[in-house]
């Protein structure tokens, strides 16, 4: 159970030195990315002009206020509330988003299946557990909206934020094969016929 | 008689946004103390002691406690003796609605539901979800807000059951729907329950059964024997907060019931995430009270 301190971006080697259970702290960059986002790029063809090779992305759509463009607000964007949202729902794009994109680290919530597990594995990434519904404590390690493309798709666009101590974060799936949902769920497959039994219910 | 001006309903209805969305109410902050004194696994505690150190910086930095500014839910009490026209009520909550996801400013996490647009208000056709009930105060006005969070909205579950599967069928129901819920609806939660009814009674009753106090039980004997049976047993299935393992899966299982047809035994789960939030104001001739 070790502890990463991680400048965005990060090469294959080093996300595959993180296993289940570390913890790590991300720095520098970090890019938000959510459904329509990924429905968008991946669906419907559209591209972007960031490069997210090495980079971490989290789930999130946040709320922002429109400010004028300034050295402050680069993107004419201030921080409101950025937090984070369920993975699972984007589930099929982490392999086209590590593929095509070459993103190596997704941070959400709730944990994601046995498609992004095998991603991980074949091409070097990872899956970092972050609190959700805690998003006024996240919103305290970003700096700054950097830049933000595909903002028609606003709150869904594809954000760049300069963040600073993301974390800690647990590492919950790793690129050898190991999940903590996946435990939890063995786990609680094996509970359920014993609570149903304390619940008088015939299995 | 009361008289209510639609400006003050459209002020509150605002203000009522955003208060809910920045303070949990002290039900749900105890209910943190419980279970994380209840607490065994080693992730599940410091997941909930963050969850709790997130609930004091919102309220040092009046931030927002999540991001998912949900579906705005508005439940309007009007009492006896109050002077104004439900269709003004229902007008001017919208219009705070809005105002609040401009003035604030607010995500607006509401799109139309087949070209995905996004107007930038929280409202939309339907939206902001109101229900008008009634009761026999005099001279009372009140209104609870509830933004419900799309994680733990997603995990939303109907049964038709029938007759011969009986109370073990609802059991078996809510303790499967809580696992295939598993950490994607933000656990601890409250898991609202609906039993009988029709079907669309039945999911409305366990939205109203997931954003009860905690501490308030069912009305009916039975139907709290039952929360006090399901609540002890869905903590016992080890998917802890967020998912990721531990003791504290859900603060409490409510249950709100109504009767049903000789043939149908319809069971309904809606499931409110660990910030819980919702806020209510009340109108009485002493003027505007905010509590929860």
């Amino acid at each position: 159970m070790a502890h990463h301190e991680l400048q965005m971006p990060v090469t294959e080697e080093q996300v595959r030195q993180l296993r289940v259970h570390d913890t790590v702290t991300l720095q520098r960059t970090l890019f938000g990315i959510r459904d329509a986002t990924l429905i968008h790029m991946f669906d419907r063809g559209r591209t972007t002009r960031f490069d997210l090779k090495g980079h971490a992305v989290i789930h999130t759509a946040p709320n922002v206020r429109k400010v004028p463009q300034s050295s402050e607000h680069p993107s004419g964007y201030a921080p409101v509330c950025i937090g984070t949202t369920t993975s699972d729902r984007m589930e099929r794009f982490t392999r086209p988003l590590m593929q095509r994109e070459g993103v190596r680290i997704i941070v959400g919530k709730g944990g994601m299946r046995d498609e992004s597990l095998a991603s991980f594995r074949d091409m070097g990434g990872v899956y970092l557990a972050i609190i959700g519904g805690t998003a006024a404590l996240e919103t305290t390690w970003i700096e700054q909206i950097e830049d933000v493309d595909l903002d028609d798709l606003n709150p869904e666009s594809l954000w760049r934020f300069r963040i600073r101590d993301f974390g800690p974060l647990l590492v919950a799936m790793d690129s050898h094969g190991g999940s903590l949902y996946d435990t939890v769920r063995r786990e609680v497959d094996e509970k359920r016929a014993k609570v149903l039994q304390s619940l008088g219910v015939k299995a | 008689m009361l008289n209510v001006q639609a400006s003050a309903v459209e002020e509150t209805a605002k203000e009522l946004y955003i208060r809910a969305l920045k303070i949990l109410p002290p039900d749900i902050k105890q209910g943190f103390d419980r279970l994380t004194r209840d607490e065994t696994g080693g992730i599940a505690k410091s997941v909930l002691a963050t969850m709790v150190t997130n609930i004091a910086v919102a309220e040092q930095t009046d931030n927002l406690l999540c991001q998912d500014t949900g579906v705005p839910i508005y439940n309007v009490v009007v009492g006896r003796d109050v002077a104004i026209a439900p269709q003004d009520i229902s007008a001017a909550i919208r219009r705070g609605c809005e105002r609040a996801t401009r003035e604030h400013p607010l995500r607006s996490s509401v799109v139309h539901p087949l070209t995905r647009r996004n107007e930038h208000t929280s409202c939309g056709i339907e939206v902001p979800v109101i229900h008008f009930d009634f009761d026999d105060q005099l001279e009372s006005l009140s209104i609870e807000m509830v933004p419900k969070g799309s994680g733990s909205e997603n995990n939303s579950f109907l049964r038709m059951a029938i007759p011969a599967e009986g109370v073990q069928g609802i059991k078996r129901f809510v303790i499967d729907s809580v696992i295939a819920a598993g950490g994607k609806t933000c656990p601890p939660t409250i898991v609202g329950v609906g039993l009988g009814g029709t079907s669309d009674l039945c999911v409305a009753l366990a939205k109203r059964a997931a954003t009860r106090p905690l501490g308030s039980h069912c009305e009916d004997p039975d139907g709290a024997a039952l929360e006090q049976e399901l609540s002890a047993a869905v903590n016992q299935l080890g998917i802890g907060p967020q998912g990721l393992g531990g003791d504290a899966t859900a603060f409490a299982v409510h249950i709100e019931l109504a009767a049903t047809h000789i043939t149908m035994n319809p069971v309904a789960v809606n499931m409110q995430c660990h910030s819980a939030r919702r806020a209510r104001a009340t109108f009485t001739p002493a003027g505007i009270s905010y509590g929860f």
